[in-house]
């Protein structure tokens, strides 16, 4: 729901067990337990929007229709520091552009009649995908898919729905320190992934660049702009892949300098 | 506008789910136009992670937020369970402000 699947991980993570019919208790309980957790951080988003000041529809439907949390809430972040619909959408959408990737990786999971590659695609999740990712026999790629996709959906939507009214109860939201509470859980979600080094780096640059731009920019726009944090790994990836071939020239191109 | 807001991102959200089931035979990702992609998404919340938690339309929130944030880093990166963990740093914020720190 976030983008902090360690992708690189769940790739190479494959499940040998030799119970195909259905799923081992192993991964039942992991799902329950992601359900779990991202129950309460959907509570919280709900609640953070309408205690912030959206109406309550709005974490509802998007919860329904956008259905992934990392969007979700950097759209009503850039909304509620007085950002542009415009400014919410393409930062929600660019946090999405990983579900491309993801997409592609458990493509052959959404494979069959074309209703249910249309509405299995909806439940396509960080989550979904990383369950999908760690069976190896077909069928049990599909099981824990759907398995996941449909309870995360269910838990993801009802909790919304319960931190939306709990949200709209609150009253003067600055004397309980609730604008603390966004950052908070932004953080606490993030610090696995920040781990990574190259992770790390690429995040600080791009966060002192959005901040250095807050004074001058329209809000919601400095967000955007930490992406220039994605830079240096840009660069060095087009390197490397310029560096590859000419790397079979290196006798060619260093010849021996003759000695006068 | 919010309802065109939602609904666009809502769409173009789809659009980027269904392309890879949709193209799954034909198209191939390179590695690491992937690796970026995957690489955003941390950037883009921690920058609104960061601004959340320092700003104020285009200034300074004051002390009593950052505090609590920072209360709630703290007892994070000591894996305090995540409720624990947010509630503090509101409720930090929350008495900062009682005792007159903006």
């Amino acid at each position: 729901m976030f983008g902090l699947t360690n992708a690189r991980r769940a790739f190479t993570v494959v499940d040998m067990s030799s119970s195909w019919r259905t799923l081992d208790r192993g991964t039942l309980h992991d799902i329950a337990l992601v359900c779990l957790a991202d129950a309460v951080v959907g509570a919280s988003f709900g609640a953070i929007s309408v205690s912030g000041g959206l109406p309550a529809w709005v974490p509802v439907a998007m919860s329904v229709l956008v259905f992934a949390g990392g969007a979700q809430f950097a759209a009503v972040g850039v909304l509620l520091a007085g950002g542009g619909p415009l400014a919410a959408v393409v930062t929600g959408l660019v946090l999405n552009t990983r579900l491309l990737p993801l997409g592609f990786a458990v493509g052959d999971v959404l494979q069959g009649s074309r209703w249910r590659r249309l509405l299995g695609a909806q439940l396509l999740t960080d989550e979904s995908a990383a369950f999908a990712l760690r069976h190896r026999d077909p069928r049990r790629r599909r099981a824990a898919f759907w398995l996941c996709g449909l309870a995360l959906f269910a838990c993801w939507n009802l909790s919304v729905v319960l931190g939306a009214l709990a949200g709209g109860a609150i009253g003067d939201t600055a004397a309980l320190g609730l604008d603390a509470a966004f950052p908070t859980v932004l953080l606490a979600l993030l610090l696995p992934a920040l781990g990574d080094r190259r992770t790390r780096d690429a995040a600080l640059l791009g966060a002192a660049a959005a901040l250095a731009a807050t004074p001058f920019l329209p809000a919601g726009v400095p967000v955007l702009l930490a992406l220039v944090g994605l830079l240096p790994a840009a660069v060095r990836a087009a390197t490397r892949d310029a560096a590859t071939p000419a790397a079979d020239l290196t006798p060619a191109a260093h010849p021996v300098k003759e000695a006068h | 506008m919010l309802l065109y807001a939602v609904l666009a991102l809502a769409a173009c959200t789809y659009a980027l789910r269904l392309a890879g089931p949709a193209f799954h035979h034909r198209l191939r990702l390179p590695e690491h136009l992937r690796d970026l992609l995957g690489l955003a998404a941390p950037v883009l919340l921690v920058a609104l992670l960061a601004t959340a938690a320092l700003t104020a339309g285009h200034g300074f929130a004051g002390w009593a937020r950052p505090a609590g944030v920072a209360v709630g880093a703290v007892l994070a990166v000591r894996r305090l369970p995540f409720p624990v963990v947010v509630v503090a740093a509101a409720a930090t914020t929350a008495l900062l402000r009682l005792s007159g720190v903006a």
